[in-house]
């Protein structure tokens, strides 16, 4: 089927509109050939992921778009920077290194980006609403926008996320289109003992094992209780979206496009039906860790895989005074945030207990994209699905995954503590 | 055994190479290391496997919006394999090799294949991949 674009599109196309739209317009063409889709249509808004990553095709992309005159055509969010802008000297990140994440910075600024610089956007700012057209890339905040909010993107690619801010138009296909969203596989949550499902362990848990069985369908989850706070989302949707593809799910009863199980699958039956057990969340979560002996020394701990949240900081604020112990001293305590929530963070109650603890604060940006972490074979632990997931890969570091509390105990004992579990 | 596939050139392009195949997706970011080529996600079934010039053959991409980059970026370095060969086009990695051609004029050739087709494929088969998406498996010289 041939590929209708609009006059603009061509316009776009032949260069009308400037060399940087013409580049990106042709990349949306191409992509669009790719996926056999017949027509474009709008987006009105914008996540770019490309900027996290400090790769030299990345910069080479950024200052050539940039260079060409490039401007974003839609409110567009920026996702974390390789570099932490206000702390990277401290951290002993190298200059050559700065230079270059700075200018990858300066190249989106001057596209017209919003330098929010953080993987969570949709706890901060311009958060996208119900049924909107959006084109976001990361791949946690695509499962967030589309599966908690009901906005609606495909699970966009680093690159072509500016080239869709800068067209405002993308391949009409995929999870824009309400047809493509209905639920695939049913997960079907079976006698999970409550105070397991309270674990603040429990949302990872589930979205590594269900993203791990889903892959790339739209996974269907009935059967959890009571509400489920936006950092709770957070967390089950990074872990389901690095374990698998998941760029949408839904809870029946909660989010919303699944108010009833058949309003999740739009009347149509699931392809597959899982019934997931205790003993299939407790070998999920235990897949997370990369060591399972008694006696685990921890190097540091982080947390903030997303970015981490204001009521996250509060959570943490409420287990380090309940410890009422200090950090060890051969332990780092790294979270994760973004200037918007540690701006709230200065203003609260809490900053000082966060502070006094010894937590290190590093904005902007992320351990496996900026040098903070140099842990080669060391032990991390971590209360993030994702983090666990990606660590030993990207940080060629052993791993240890737990919830908060465990997480704060251990780095104040130096050495792995667990609350007793079924 | 010598045989021929055809499939859907997604990115159009020829290669040669001896094949790589998993039957797991893999994703590019914390899968793959962009300068050695090696898969680096530790819980998959080639990890350690050194890709740089094989054709890689495996059911799709998933996870990070960054494996564009991280394939764009081997491409540059020339750590990437000669060729791709999916059965489900991932969006990511298509994106991945188009911005490469047209930024670098460098071509990863991507094929897609039937399900069927890709489980004709064995680790080690030699590859040719042609740009009409047509593979011969195992030629006969």
């Amino acid at each position: 089927m041939p590929l209708n674009l609009s006059p603009k599109d061509r316009e776009m196309l032949d260069g009308k509109y400037g060399e940087a739209a013409k580049l990106a317009m042709s990349i949306v063409v191409r992509m669009a050939e790719v996926l056999e889709v017949d027509e474009l249509m709008d987006i009105s808004q914008a996540h770019i992921d490309g900027c996290g990553l400090m790769s030299d095709a990345s910069l080479d992309f950024a200052e050539t778009m940039a260079r060409l005159g490039g401007k974003v055509a839609v409110p567009t969010t920026l996702n974390m920077i390789p570099l932490d802008l206000q702390n990277w000297e401290k951290q002993g990140v190298p200059q050559s290194f700065a230079n270059k994440a700075l200018r990858m910075a300066k190249a989106y600024i001057d596209m017209g980006c919003i330098p929010t610089w953080t993987c969570a956007p949709y706890q901060g700012t311009l958060t996208p609403f119900f049924g909107q057209q959006i084109a976001w890339g990361e791949s946690n905040a695509i499962a967030y926008a589309n599966s908690v909010l009901g906005a609606r993107t495909n699970r966009y690619a680093d690159f072509f996320d500016l080239c869709a801010a800068i067209t405002a138009r993308v391949p009409k296909e995929g999870l824009h289109l309400k047809e493509n969203r209905k639920g695939q596989i049913l997960f079907r949550l079976m006698d999970i003992p409550e105070d397991f499902e309270w674990d603040d362990s429990f949302f990872a848990t589930l979205g590594h094992l269900i993203g791990r069985i889903a892959q790339n369908r739209i996974p269907v989850i009935e059967g959890l209780r009571g509400n489920i706070t936006s950092d709770q989302h957070k967390a089950f949707g990074a872990a389901a979206a690095s374990a698998g593809a998941v760029g949408l799910y839904h809870i029946v009863g909660i989010t919303p496009e699944a108010p009833t199980l058949d309003a999740a699958f739009q009347g149509a039956q699931p392809e597959e039906i899982v019934e997931i057990t205790l003993g299939d969340l407790l070998e999920a979560r235990k897949d997370l860790s990369t060591i399972h002996t008694n006696d685990i020394k921890i190097n540091a701990v982080i947390l903030g895989c997303p970015h981490f949240s204001f009521t996250e900081f509060q959570r943490l604020a409420e287990s380090i005074e309940k410890n009422h112990k200090k950090l060890h001293p051969d332990v780092r305590f790294i979270v994760l945030t973004n200037q918007m929530t540690f701006s709230l963070l200065k203003r609260s109650n809490i900053f000082q207990t966060i502070n006094d603890f010894g937590v290190e604060i590093v904005l902007d940006t992320c351990v496996f994209h900026s040098p903070i972490v140099s842990a080669k074979g060391q032990v991390i632990m971590t209360s993030s699905g994702k983090c666990a997931y990606y660590a030993p890969g990207e940080l060629d570091v052993k791993v240890v995954f737990g919830n908060l509390e465990e997480c704060v105990r251990s780095a104040v004992e130096g050495e792995l503590y667990r609350e007793v579990k079924p | 055994m010598s045989q021929v596939i055809k499939g859907k050139p997604i990115v159009s392009g020829e290669a040669k190479g001896q094949a790589v195949v998993s039957n797991q997706p893999i994703s590019f970011w914390g899968g793959v290391d962009p300068i050695t080529g090696e898969v680096i996600d530790r819980r998959h079934e080639c990890s350690g496997t050194v890709i740089t010039g094989k054709v890689f053959v495996f059911p799709t991409g998933k996870g990070s919006s960054t494996g564009s980059a991280v394939l764009m970026e081997s491409i540059r370095n020339g750590s990437a394999p000669a060729a791709i060969i999916n059965c489900k086009t991932d969006p990511i990695l298509a994106l991945g090799a188009i911005v490469a051609e047209e930024l670098y004029h460098k071509t990863l050739p991507m094929v897609i294949v039937s399900q069927e087709d890709i489980e004709n494929i064995q680790d080690g088969d030699n590859l040719i991949v042609q740009p009409d998406g047509t593979i011969l498996v195992n030629p006969l010289e």
